[in-house]
């Protein structure tokens, strides 16, 4: 079989296909904790956010029978819980790491309460019909980039272009470096007039937006349903991914591009029987991702400030 | 060249600034200002002030009373941002530079005259170019600062100051951190700026640079100012009697060692760095006891890597260390430090923030060391009457100044973290000393007393290795000097034998 036919293979497409679907909601989540750690602030609360975006997307979505105002509403649940995030660890300097577990574990029983709330324990789960793909005229005939990038639904291409977004920020424009001052020299950054307290704030709120959006990709794009602790644990492996992106919105496109990559292969392997314990597959993308970490060891330097509490130098009467 | 003789309003002139820290008065009724192209030396000790009186002037803090005039108009410091729109420029100990951004990304931080969204860098770095041409202070405009020197990033902080407006600069304590052959450059840079018109205050505590550099000094002693009188009519012994409130002359050693057996002993030491840099090469001295070595050489010639080597923390890759016990001479080379103290090493650090001090009360820093020895604990469990019962020995006598042994240590001057250094290095008779910089950024008072104190640990029987770029505390404390260059020992001098002119052609590497 010729190269151009396995790459225009159903089965090919298809992993393609699924790789940038499992890829997108990560990414949005590690972009998310990019601008947090950025600023100096450790987001552990990646995980609780996507959640409560997952959740609020979907029942938006299904109160107002609009995808986009889903969208929306997902994303301003992030943003919400990026102040509460702000009020704890930037204004009452509270440890970072445990105010983002305590979203976490919160925002399990918020999400698991409020969807019985809404919609009773019934066996027919709610449904909306989730972005249907879109193919993008003359590029979703590219192979391999075709099914991977242009034959998607509209959040992926949202997604996407926030990368190019988020980079120009990050790196060209002032407020991207006043950000990396306040995460690496925050005391530099209030002698040259830039207010930590206030970017931090900003940081976690733009935090919680992209991940807000990463939680209501899964409920809106990936799957149309909401379900218990869906996110299963993707807001740590977002983590990781940020991580393994050296916190660069490109790098971080990369890594969740070969995390969905792993995750679609192995979902295939379960279903083609070749022999190994689906066990095993299951583990494949998080082995894949601690191994490519290991490689990566002490090779990725931390903002000098991340996870230290800022306490303002003020003028004192 | 001073402003008060012409029309134009004095840049920079507080009166009457008191600063109380709860009981403590850091600034007691404080008059002082700065003319134009003036460069105002503000002397005191460690603790007198200086920092307290120039962080009202930065915004940093709001005096209880007292008022600030800027160019003739009162001024109401509440910020930083408050100082620099009035054109107060403060170069601080520690850098506020972003190591992981380049040089005019970091002077443009937070000024909309760089482009509101998008910083015009490259109109920055042309600011910075003209800058550097007017005054002698060049910079690479796209470099990373994490990359540069401390000189040069020194230079980057006196660059940003005046891209940002200054036209009054506040220098803290700018030399500690430069090399000897660097501060020329530096005071040649900074008489430019001066002359150009820039106010300049510089904070010292080093006689001969304010001597040599400042048109007018003035003194702070305990948050008081003490005086305030042109340079030119006045000498270093005034000015050191005015800092510290008395006479004062270093301890020098007396010149009567009578050095005993050996102590510590190496032998064909050779040691390469991670790079594979040959740092030591056949390195061999001993100390005996009762004699103080003082090791001289430019920073940098393997005095550092010795003095690790010595006390335990560098394996060498060839050689011998050998230490005196009861037993004869036993060989060390493969035994870490706490071998050695047992065996009577005691070790003075180069930076006590960093190896030396851990940040917890004085009594626990205290007792680091012999935290699990009798009466300190007892089968691994501490008493804490013990350790109280020491620190407060090793406080009293030291004079260490403090609230108490439960005060944190990372609060006390550097002086008083050096007492406290010292006296747990010597409080137990240590036979062997290698203490390295003891001295560096202390004033003179306490480098009075680190000298006195080894001094009487020679008298007592102590070999001393006394590692020091300041030749005069070499100079006066050795009775030996071996000077190292290139990682060798170059020539070894003894006490009659030193002058300036062989120390000095000896450490640029020419053998006597």
């Amino acid at each position: 079989m010729d190269i151009l036919g396995v790459l225009s293979d159903p089965v090919t497409i298809g992993f393609l296909q699924a790789t940038t679907r499992l890829a997108i909601p990560i990414m949005l989540a590690a972009l998310g904790g990019m601008f947090a750690e950025r600023a100096g602030v450790l987001n552990i609360g990646l995980e609780g956010t996507m959640l409560s975006g997952a959740f609020f997307g979907f029942a938006v979505a299904f109160a107002s029978g609009s995808l986009w105002f889903g969208v929306v509403g997902g994303m301003l649940a992030g943003a919400v819980i990026g102040l509460v995030l702000a009020f704890y660890t930037v204004r009452l300097t509270s440890n970072q790491v445990v105010v983002g577990i305590a979203i976490n574990l919160l925002m399990v029983g918020v999400t698991s309460y409020a969807f019985r709330a809404m919609f009773g324990s019934g066996t027919n789960a709610p449904r909306v019909t989730p972005f249907p793909p879109i193919e993008l005229p003359l590029l979703h005939q590219i192979p391999v980039l075709g099914p991977l990038l242009f034959q998607q639904g509209a959040l992926v291409y949202v997604a996407l272009v926030l990368i190019p977004i988020s980079w120009i920020v990050v790196t060209r424009m002032s407020v991207g470096t006043a950000i990396t001052a306040v995460g690496e020299h925050p005391e530099a950054a209030e002698t040259l007039g830039i207010s930590v307290n206030r970017v931090r704030t900003l940081c976690l709120v733009v935090s919680g937006l992209l991940t807000g959006l990463g939680g209501a990709f899964l409920s809106l794009s990936a799957t149309g349903l909401f379900l218990d602790n869906m996110t299963a644990g993707r807001g740590y492996i977002a983590l990781a991914i940020l991580l393994l992106g050296r916190r660069n919105p490109w790098g971080i496109l990369a890594a969740a591009m070969l995390f969905g990559g792993a995750d679609a292969f192995q979902l295939r392997g379960q279903n083609l029987g070749i022999g190994v314990p689906y066990q095993f597959l299951v583990m494949l993308p998080y082995v894949l991702t601690i191994v490519v970490l290991i490689g990566f060891a002490g090779k990725v330097r931390d903002p000098a400030a991340l996870g230290l509490p800022f306490q303002r130098n003020r003028a004192e009467q | 060249m001073q402003a008060s003789s012409n029309s134009e309003p004095t840049p920079l002139s507080l009166s009457g600034v008191t600063v109380r820290f709860g009981n403590f008065v850091a600034n007691d009724a404080v008059d002082f200002s700065v003319g134009r192209g003036e460069i105002h030396a503000l002397l005191g000790e460690n603790g007198a002030g200086k920092t307290t009186l120039m962080r009202v002037v930065a915004g940093l803090l709001v005096p209880q009373s007292g008022t600030i005039h800027i160019n003739g108009q009162r001024a109401d410091l509440r910020s930083p941002l408050d100082a620099a729109a009035l054109g107060v420029g403060m170069v601080h100990q520690h850098f506020m530079l972003i190591p992981t951004l380049t040089v005019a990304q970091n002077v443009c931080i937070g000024m909309r005259r760089a482009g509101r969204f998008f910083p015009d860098l490259k109109a920055v770095a042309r600011e910075l170019d003209a800058i550097g041409e007017r005054y002698g202070l060049r910079v690479d405009p796209n470099a990373l600062v994490g990359d540069l020197t401390v000189a040069s990033q020194q230079r980057v902080e006196i660059v940003k100051a005046l891209y940002r407006g200054a036209r009054i600069l506040v220098l803290d304590e700018p030399t500690a951190v430069l090399a000897p052959q660097e501060v020329a450059g530096f005071f040649r840079v900074l008489r430019t700026l001066a002359e150009a018109g820039t106010a300049i205050v510089f904070i010292s505590h080093k006689l001969d640079e304010v001597m040599s550099l400042s048109h007018r000094v003035s003194v702070l002693r305990h948050g008081q100012l003490v005086a305030s009188k042109p340079t030119a009519q006045t000498n270093p012994a005034e000015l050191a009697r005015l800092m510290i409130g008395q006479d004062l002359t270093l301890p020098q050693a007396d010149g009567s060692a009578r050095p005993g057996g050996m102590a510590i002993e190496v032998r064909a030491i050779g040691y390469r760095d991670e790079r594979d840099v040959a740092r030591l090469s056949d390195v061999s001295l001993a100390a005996h006891r009762g004699e103080i070595v003082g090791i001289a050489g430019v920073d940098g010639n393997g005095q550092q890597e010795l003095a690790e080597v010595l006390a335990g923390l560098l394996a060498p890759r060839s050689g011998q260390v050998l230490m005196a016990s009861p037993g004869g001479p036993v060989d060390v080379t493969g035994m870490g430090p706490g071998g050695r103290i047992s065996l009577g090493l005691s070790h003075i650090p180069e930076d006590r923030q960093r190896t030396a001090l851990v940040d917890l009360s004085i009594a626990e820093n205290a007792v680091l060391e012999t935290i699990d020895r009798r009466p300190l604990s007892h089968h691994g469990m501490i008493s804490k009457s013990a350790i109280r019962q020491f620190a407060d020995q090793l406080i009293a006598r030291n004079d260490v100044r403090c609230t108490g042994p439960e005060q944190r240590i990372m609060t006390l001057s550097g002086g008083n973290q050096q007492k406290v250094v010292l006296g747990r290095a010597l409080g137990r008779d240590p036979s062997v000393i290698v203490a390295v910089q003891p001295t560096r950024g202390l004033d003179i008072g306490a480098t009075a007393f680190v000298h006195q104190q080894l001094l009487a640990q020679r008298a007592r029987g102590a070999a001393i290795v006394l590692v020091s770029t300041e030749l005069d505390e070499v100079l006066a404390l050795s009775d030996r000097i071996v000077v190292m260059f290139a990682g060798r020992v170059i020539g070894t001098l003894s006490r009659a034998e030193v002058t300036l002119e062989r120390l000095g052609a000896m450490m640029t590497g020419q053998a006597a």
